[in-house]
Order: C-alpha cells, then sequence, then structure tokens
C-alpha cells in the first residue's frame, strides 16, 4: 500500500523493516523524529540518551551483543559522538549499526551549517545519503547490509529538506536478525598493538567499499540526451536538478556518498562535454572528482553557504524563472518567539535588569536573545554557556565575579553541563549558574530527558535531582526560585552574585506548553489606569500589544502567568478573580 | 500532469501542519505523486512558518520555489504579503484576513502594514481573502481556522465533498471529528 511518509518517519520504517532491535539517540532538529517514530515499535528497544557520545556506545555495544542497532543525531551531535566514531571505525560490529546524522543546510534550527559529509571520509566510514522517504526506507535497510558485509559502522546523511518532508512509498515485511557474540579481544579492545593491526583492515575495507559504489544500484547514472553538460550530485540537490532539467541532461546520481567510486565517474566525465557538480554546501564531491583527475566544474558557480532551490539551479545554469510580484511595502520580519508563559521569560528580565553579562546555551531559552530581552552574551554549543563562564571569570581574574551568569537548560545539563559545573567546583572559580529547568526538552518539541521523570515510551523512570546532583559534584550553594516571581528571582540572584563562591540557581517551572501544565485565565486591562508606559512590553510577551495608546491582552494566547502583572505600576493588570 | 503547487503559511502555532496532512491524504486518494514539506524546531515558535504541498504525476522537488505557487492558503494577512513572490502568475491566494502582530511590531520597532489585502489585489494579486477566524468560532474553536481555510480551499479543488471528508476523518482525532467537519464545511460555504 502507498503511504505519504515523512523522511525521518521513513528512517524508522526502514530500521523496522531492516530489523533493527536497539535504538539509542539524542534529539535535534532535523533528527528527532526518528527516534521518537521508532519507539512506537514493539520490537524495537528505543531510548533518549543523555547526549549523542553516550547514544552511539550504546548502540555499538548492542550491535557488539549481536543485534542491529541505530543511533540517531543532527550534525552538531555528530561533533560530541566523533570521538567514538572513529574507533568503532576500526572494530567494525558484529551485527549491524546504523548511525544518522542530519544537516541543516540554512541553518533551520542550527548553530551552524557544518557538512558532515566530511566525518565519512575523516572516520572512514561508508556513508549513504537518501533524496527522499522511499530511498530513506531502502538506504537504511540496504545500511544494515552494508555494515554486515563489510563488518563498519554506517553512517546515513539526512538534511533538513529530507527528514522534513513526506514523500510517497511502499513498505514491506519486518526480517529479525541476530548474531551470537564471541570474546574477540583483537577486534574489540584497541589498545595500540590491536589497533595498529586494525588500521590496515579498515584501509582494505575502504577499498573494497570502492568496488562496491563502482557496480551498486545505490550510485546510478540517468539518461539524457543532451551530452553537453553531465550534472553529478545526490540527496535533494538531484531533486532540484531533475525537477529544473528533467531528463535533458545525464545525471550521476550518488546514494553513497563515501566512498566514491573512480571509474563510474570517470566513464561519466568521458561520455559528456562538461561534467557540473550539484552539492549543497562543501566541494566534497567536486574535490573527489578533482583528486581522481577529473576537469569538473561546482563552487565556482554554487555557493557552499545556505541550501539550494530548483530557481537556483536554474539561475546558475542558465536557465529563466519567473517571480511573482512584490508588494512595495515593507513587511516586517517575524522571528521566533518566546512563548506566552514560557517560564524562561521572567529570568531574562531580571537578568538583562540588572545587565549581567550572561553566557547562553542550546535551547529554546537561546531566544532571551532577541529584543526587547536581548539578555545573552554568547552561544556556542550544548554546554558551552558553563564552561565558557568559567574562562570568562577566571580571566577577568574576579572582575566580572558577581556580573556574569550561565544559562542552561535541564536537557543541555545533563547533556553536555555537568562537566562545566564539575571544572568550575574543582577549578574554583566565583560563578554562578542558572538551570532552566522547564521538566521537558523543549525547542525539540517536549522529548523525556533524566530530569523528567520519564522515558521516550512514556513509561516512569529515574529522575536526576538536580540539587542533590549539583552539591554532590561540589557547588555548596544551590537554590531553587520560581521564575513566575519576578521579586524572588530578583533577590536570589542578587543574593548568589554577591557571594564569594560557586553557586546554583536552579529556575523552576514547567514549559507552559506541556500537556498537564494548567494556564490561568487570561489577564484583564483596566484601561483608565495604563498610563502608556509600556514596562509591561518589556518582556517580549507576543500576548501584549499596545492599541491606542492601552495595554492590550490577546485572549487565545495569555497564559496568565502574571509576570506582566509584576511590572505594572500602576495597578492596570489583573489576574481574572475565579468564578 | 505537471506539478501543482499549494503553500500553507501562517504563524507558528495556527495549525498548518494539520492542514498539509489533510491536504496530504486527499491527493493520496488521488493517486497523485507527492511531497509535502515541513517546518519543525525553532521558526515554530511563533516565528513565521510555510509548508509546502506539490502534486502531479511526478513530483522531484520537496519545496516550491518564486513563481510556483498555483495557491497560497495563508492563516494571518502580514503572512500572506509575505510570500506573495511565490504566486504563480494566475495563481490564487486564499487569506484569514486575521492580523497578528510580529514582534518588531509589538515591540514598536516596525509597523504592521495598513491595508495590506486591498493592496495586494491593487498590485494585481487574486486574493480570496475572508474572516476564517469568525467561521471557526462559529464551528466551536479558533484553532480550527486551517480546517475552514482547507474547506475555502476545496471550491477550486478537483475533488468530491466525500473525498475531503473521507481525508478528515483520516487526519483528525475522533473527538475533533464534528467540530472540524463544521468548519470545513463553513469555509466551503462561504465561498
Amino acid at each position: 500500500m502507498k503511504k505519504l511518509m515523512l523522511g525521518n518517519e521513513a528512517v524508522a520504517r526502514g530500521l523496522y523493516e531492516g530489523g533493527c532491535s536497539f535504538v539509542s539517540s539524542y534529539p535535534g532538529t532535523p533528527s528527532t523524529e526518528i527516534t521518537e517514530i521508532v519507539a512506537k515499535y514493539n520490537e524495537i528497544y528505543a531510548e533518549w540518551a543523555p547526549n549523542e557520545k553516550v547514544a552511539m556506545e550504546a548502540a555499538f555495544g548492542a550491535a557488539m551483543a549481536g543485534k542491529r542497532s541505530f543511533c540517531g543525531m543532527k550534525h552538531v551531535g555528530l561533533n560530541v559522538a566523533a570521538d567514538p566514531l572513529f574507533t568503532i571505525s576500526y572494530t567494525g560490529v558484529n551485527a549491524g549499526m546504523i548511525i544518522a546524522v542530519a544537516d541543516d543546510p540554512g541553518m533551520h534550527s542550527s548553530q551552524n551549517e557544518q557538512d558532515s559529509r566530511h566525518y565519512a571520509r575523516a572516520s572512514k566510514i561508508p556513508m549513504l545519503e537518501p533524496s527522499d522517504s522511499m530511498e530513506a526506507i531502502e538506504f537504511t535497510k540496504l545500511g544494515y547490509e552494508i555494515s554486515e558485509k563489510f563488518d563498519t559502522p554506517v553512517l546515513l546523511k539526512m538534511c533538513t529538506r529530507v527528514a522534513h518532508s513526506q514523500s510517497v512509498v511502499e513498505t514491506s515485511d519486518r526480517i529479525e536478525v541476530k548474531k551470537d557474540y564471541e570474546k574477540n579481544p583483537a577486534k574489540f579492545i584497541m589498545m595500540p598493538g590491536n589497533a595498529k593491526r586494525r588500521h590496515p583492515i579498515v584501509e582494505e575495507r575502504t577499498r573494497a567499499l570502492v568496488d562496491f559504489a563502482e557496480t551498486s544500484s545505490v550510485n546510478r547514472v540517468e539518461k539524457g540526451a543532451d551530452k553537453s553538460i553531465g550534472i553529478i550530485t545526490s540527496s535533494t540537490s538531484y531533486q532540484y536538478v531533475k525537477e529544473v532539467f528533467g531528463d535533458t541532461y545525464p545525471v550521476l546520481k550518488l546514494g553513497m556518498i563515501w566512498p566514491l567510486p573512480i571509474k563510474l565517474i570517470k566513464t561519466f566525465a568521458e561520455s559528456v562535454d562538461r561534467v557540473i557538480v550539484v552539492e549543497e554546501l562543501d566541494s566534497f564531491v567536486e574535490d573527489h572528482c578533482r583528486n581522481i583527475g577529473i576537469k569538473v566544474e561546482g563552487k565556482n558557480i554554487f555557493s557552499c553557504i545556505d541550501e539550494f532551490s530548483q530557481n537556483l539551479i536554474a539561475d546558475k545554469l542558465g536557465k529563466e524563472t519567473v517571480c511573482g510580484i512584490k508588494l512595495s511595502d515593507n513587511i516586517p520580519a517575524r522571528p521566533p518567539v518566546m512563548c506566552a508563559g514560557c517560564p524562561h521569560r521572567g529570568l531574562f528580565y531580571t537578568l538583562a535588569k540588572n545587565k549581567i553579562t550572561v553566557h547562553g546555551d542550546i535551547g529554546c531559552y537561546t531566544l532571551g536573545a532577541v529584543p526587547p530581552l536581548s539578555a545573552l552574551d554568547s552561544t556556542i554549543c550544548m554546554g558551552a554557556s558553563i564552561s565558557g563562564l568559567h574562562g570568562f571569570n577566571k580571566a577577568n581574574g574576579g572582575d566580572s565575579d558577581g556580573k556574569t551568569v550561565a544559562v542552561i537548560g535541564d536537557s543541555t545539563f545533563m547533556h553536555s553541563g555537568m562537566t562545566g559545573l564539575v571544572n568550575i567546583a574543582y577549578n574554583a572559580s566565583n560563578s554562578t549558574v542558572i538551570i532552566l529547568d522547564n521538566s521537558i526538552t523543549g525547542m525539540t518539541g517536549h522529548q523525556q530527558n533524566p530530569t523528567t521523570g520519564y522515558n521516550l515510551k512514556g513509561d516512569p523512570a529515574s529522575k536526576i535531582n538536580l540539587e542533590e546532583l549539583c552539591k554532590a559534584m561540589g557547588i555548596n550553594r544551590v537554590s531553587v526560585v520560581d521564575p513566575y516571581n519576578l521579586k524572588e528571582c530578583e533577590t536570589v540572584i542578587k543574593e548568589e552574585l554577591s557571594v564569594a563562591e560557586p553557586s546554583v540557581i536552579i529556575s523552576r517551572r514547567p514549559c507552559a506548553l506541556l500537556k498537564y501544565v494548567k494556564h490561568n485565565k487570561p489577564l484583564v486591562v483596566e484601561e483608565d489606569k495604563c498610563k502608556s508606559c509600556k514596562m509591561c512590553m518589556k518582556i517580549g510577551c507576543p500576548a501584549i500589544s499596545m492599541v491606542g495608546g492601552k495595554a492590550k491582552i490577546d485572549n487565545t494566547l495569555c497564559t496568565g502567568c502574571g509576570v506582566c502583572e509584576q511590572l505594572c505600576k500602576f495597578d492596570a493588570l489583573h489576574a481574572q478573580k475565579e468564578v | 500532469m505537471a506539478t501543482k503547487n499549494v503553500m500553507i503559511v501562517g504563524v507558528g502555532g495556527q495549525g498548518s501542519l494539520l492542514a498539509s496532512k489533510l491536504l496530504g491524504r486527499l491527493l493520496l486518494t488521488k493517486g497523485y505523486d507527492i511531497k509535502v514539506s515541513e517546518v519543525h524546531g525553532m521558526s515554530q515558535r511563533g516565528g513565521s512558518v510555510v509548508t509546502y504541498v506539490r502534486y502531479g504525476d511526478k513530483v522531484y522537488s520537496p519545496i516550491i520555489d518564486k513563481g510556483e505557487a498555483d495557491f497560497i492558503v495563508s492563516f494571518e494577512l502580514l503572512e500572506a504579503a509575505r510570500w506573495t513572490e511565490f504566486l504563480k502568475p494566475g495563481g490564487k491566494i486564499i487569506a484569514n484576513t486575521q492580523q497578528i502582530n510580529p514582534m518588531p511590531v509589538i515591540t514598536g520597532a516596525a509597523e504592521y502594514p495598513a491595508e495590506l489585502d486591498k493592496k495586494m489585489l491593487s498590485a494585481g494579486i487574486d486574493l480570496d481573502a475572508f474572516d476564517a477566524l469568525k467561521l471557526a468560532e462559529e464551528a466551536g474553536s479558533s484553532k480550527a481556522v486551517n480546517i475552514v481555510l482547507m474547506g475555502r480551499l476545496s471550491n477550486y479543488f478537483d475533488a468530491s465533498e466525500e473525498e475531503w471528508m473521507q481525508a478528515i476523518e483520516e487526519s483528525v482525532p475522533e473527538k475533533f471529528l464534528d467540530m472540524n467537519k463544521k468548519a470545513f464545511n463553513l469555509g466551503r460555504n462561504s465561498k
């Protein structure tokens, strides 16, 4: 039966059909749905790990034990998991193992635009790259075959437009795979003597995989009548090329992006006048073509910045496009904002009001950077707020003590914030860390984590006590505040900043979008009391606007959190009395 | 059949994913090749969101580019104005006249342009604008704006009412079914 399936759902389906038994992942846009959907198959054990490194190592353990396994992450997550990646390339697997990495060209929801294909070459691990949902199913299953045949983990490279596009698929049945585990120190213990013997095996494996790439149907030539141009492409770039040119030019469509074939590319190049590589981000395939002695064009025509589209391909290759009517009015941008009732808002208001330097982190609270709050000073990667704060304070020799904090979410703290906090305690910087505990992994769409008390399947799970954890790591001053209470927030922040020792403030209130969170009635404005001072506008709440010089509450958005009420000096904003 | 393109645009949280899901279900029963491209993650948090629905004999690109959209279905007036360049010559915009201020307007850094519907019409854009929010509330929930708009769109689509109803049944939870059917019919019959 034909179905319309999201790319990530198709990977989950491919895992099911391909006999996967174990999944461990950390959420990250645009990869999250693979693991959320796989958790619905009873045949597959699935979990959220605290971070990508843990997930990959767990998936490796499962593959070593003899079960087909999987871990999924976004591109920057693979940086976190790079350590095991490079060494499990040496050990190889027992049952098959697939690592999905989802890139985000155009940075729809990411802090950088890295091209994860470089990891395949660097770690010498084969990488498959589907261009739609049907290929996502097929390549996932093929990945397990390659993994076991060539004794290697396999990378499955997704990108936003494949992961978050639905296209038509046909599904099939599941196969079951179980291999026996036998102790094999020479293969699995990577101390120098053994690793030295494994490295040549890895090089030989890559040579064998090149032979596979030459003949496998995963790479294919599509005929075209006009041989003045031949296009080498993959992933969504392939879709854009076909959209614009159909069957006009010959196309070499690559489904395995590492290792790349040599003879296949040379033969293709000889059959056309000009060879053009169309690939998003870096010149990965283009460089390979040049390395094997082919005269090739690519990044001289196409940018290494941002994602592509059909019009971009058409423009660059000289085909006309049309454009619709543009209005002469300036259309104001609509950037993402913290939701009405977001517990982070009150805390960021307090930090901005007190002109505190704030080292930020990755999550919904990165939105504390945008006006009118403009509360953040830095955002780098998961966990960098805490470690960065330590370095900032140490380098200032005490001058920034009492004026700086780090803010980090509960899930991000579990992911890679803990080691930074240990460093603050161990190397004694006078730093204050604020854990924004909204009891969920918010930005990626509400995933459970070790602090929430529930697991991926929604069953009750061990719940980390953040207060006890921080104390155990050597932080003696740990306090808890309610971010809806501005006075309490300000008092505690000022107090902790004034003390000459490390401290942690846990700003605790569940995300306002969680289903179990009850909202209060929308606030009401007493118009004759409103003096148009716009104090209530300073928190950047989407539910408040000024209409005719008076504050106005949007009843469809307001959750009745009451933060604006505390800002009004004229008593014009009120909670509605319960009737 | 050459590929047809429908863009669904709005503000994060307005329910564009359900609208595209419904449209996808409908088109699948008609036997088309389909691609639906969605937005997840950061921009969902109250930002400008766009979903692309493409169908035909064979669909390659998952996205719709400038000058390609046969229909733009907009949940909000400013968002309709934002995407006019994506409309194909001869294409149509179906827009909810509801206005939601973006943060730069709320903070006073920018102004919400006045009379956008009139400006679009005078620029030669085929605009079908109406108050979908009012009809959604009439159906029982302001959240049903998405289905009201699909009802309005159905007037221009080659699909029977039964086919739409079947797609609605497959797309929404049982307990909201009657409300959504009502919302669809209010949208469909408002034209």
